[in-house]
């Protein structure tokens, strides 16, 4: 038995997409310091997102949101052993080059934040981390994976305890993909027009039926039916922000968002562990929004 | 034909219920202890080794498969799957348990964070040369003698082993499942 002098690579798409693959049927959650990372950790999050203020703060606060204070991220990275995502803003590409120099392990480029360019999003092919994009339809989702994105989660309305638009943003990727499914090879080409997206990515969704990286779903996640509701719905994982740690329990909350991720297909788990779960984040109707973060991202 | 079970409380459950099928073997997914009903085997896959832990208990699975795995049955690890059979766990939670299977000390991320995640190529004895996917891969720091080393290899700091086996319980740092290249999981259903 030899060992291999083959050159490692890092950075390649398998490399990246994998450890979104390893996320699948997990749940990731936003936190603001170490305490909540380790509750996150110790209810069983596959990961962490690392953030100053969760959506329905930023939304009370108002002002420009930004990537978090590097000392802060560096804290949580200290205290769990989960991969620790962060958010850069839209188009932001110094603060991703700030992530990735901080060693973070996915890099949110996220509406939740205040965009900083109107026209572009970051060249993600030109980093070793990877990207994690919303997406509220397949156009969208595929001009962010021909950006280099190696995970899309459909984007919900973060910050409103409402799942409505993460139903909707989900209904609309699954039904056009399925378009895209019964086309034929002609058709193809109007509808990567219509899509608006790279013709060969159009042509891959067409032929697998699927996202050539894994769709996961967030915004507006905050009770374990809402998780079962969205994993029914196709989404492979999701992501819990302000639902957690703005709820009444937030340790009885995650623990039982996370079981029935995993058990979503089980109305007998998810009755069990949404039983005295204490009262759920105050929710929003989204017809009432004064500023939408769906619409930040094109 | 063998039944395998593949254990699908989370991590990357679909790609090896994916290469299992192309092996021609029954494959059935695990989330509660009646699922290991009737297998011959099972599948722990990749994932996050603490969310995977805190779901065998809540599930019940953790001690069944305890006594399964004392009793003689097989079980192939990859990534967290390995790190969950491992004796010692070195940078893990302080509570983190394993089911003590494979006389190895392994460190979790081992091999770095996300950024240095990697591709390289592996040999595996009496196989060949397989492609080898490290994703926040656990380290395999050292293990007993019988403890058998199918693959090793150097990622700049000496040779670790990547693919091991011990009685009835295989380990593996990376992910075959993520490649398209069977052999590693047919060393695995071969001795079913």
């Amino acid at each position: 038995m030899s060992s291999t002098t083959n050159p490692s690579i890092v950075g390649s798409a398998l490399v990246k997409r994998g450890l979104a693959d390893m996320l699948r049927g997990g749940v990731i959650m936003d936190v603001v310091n170490p305490d909540q990372a380790k509750i996150a950790e110790d209810a069983g999050a596959v990961a962490v997102m690392a953030l100053e203020r969760v959506p329905s703060d930023i939304r009370r606060d108002g002002g420009v949101a930004r990537m978090s204070d590097p000392e802060m991220i560096q804290e949580i990275q200290k205290s769990v052993t989960i991969p620790v995502m962060a958010k850069a803003r839209i188009g932001h590409f110094a603060e991703a080059q700030i992530l990735q120099a901080l060693d973070v392990d996915y890099i949110d480029e996220s509406e939740v934040l205040t965009p900083a360019d109107e026209e572009h999003h970051i060249d993600k092919w030109a980093f070793t981390v990877p990207f994690v994009c919303g997406a509220t339809n397949l156009g969208e989702a595929l001009r962010r994976i021909g950006e280099g994105a190696c995970l899309i989660r459909s984007k919900g309305e973060a910050g409103t305890g409402n799942v409505v638009e993460a139903v909707r943003h989900l209904r609309t990727i699954n039904a056009q993909m399925r378009r895209l499914a019964s086309a034929d090879e002609a058709e193809l080409f109007a509808l990567a027009k219509d899509l608006q997206s790279p013709l060969a990515l159009v042509q891959e969704v067409a032929a697998t039926g699927k996202l050539p990286v894994p769709l996961f779903c967030a915004g507006g996640i905050s009770t374990p039916a809402d998780a079962s509701l969205v994993m029914q719905l196709g989404a492979e994982a999701v992501f819990v922000g302000s639902g957690i740690f703005k709820s009444e329990d937030p340790v009885r909350m995650a623990r039982a968002i996370v079981e029935a991720t995993t058990h979503y297909e089980d109305p007998g788990v998810v009755a069990k562990v949404s039983t005295g779960l204490g009262k759920a984040m105050v929710g929003a109707e989204t017809s009432t929004l004064e500023v939408r973060l769906a619409e930040r991202g094109w | 034909m063998p039944r395998v079970g593949v254990l699908a409380l989370q991590g990357d459950v679909r790609e090896h219920v994916a290469t299992l099928e192309k092996l021609g073997v029954t494959v059935v997914t695990v989330r509660t202890p009646s699922d290991l009903e009737g297998l011959d085997g099972l599948v722990m896959p990749g994932g996050e080794s603490t969310t995977i832990a805190h779901l065998l208990v809540t599930s019940g699975l953790r001690a069944v498969l305890q006594t399964k795995l004392d009793e003689g049955f097989k079980v192939f690890g990859t990534c967290a799957g390995l790190i969950m059979l491992s004796r010692d766990i070195l940078d893990g939670r302080r509570d983190q348990w394993s089911f003590n299977k494979l006389d190895v000390a392994v460190r979790r991320n081992g091999y770095g964070r996300q950024i240095a995640s990697f591709e390289s190529s592996v040999e595996v004895r009496d196989v060949g040369v397989v492609p080898g996917v490290f994703i926040r891969a656990p380290k395999i720091e050292s293990y007993e003698k019988n403890v058998e080393v199918l693959a090793t290899f150097d990622h700049g700091d000496g040779e670790h082993a990547v693919l091991v086996r011990q009685g009835n319980v295989w380990g593996c740092s990376f992910h075959p499942e993520l490649t398209s290249d069977l052999r590693v999981h047919q060393l695995f259903t071969d001795s079913l």
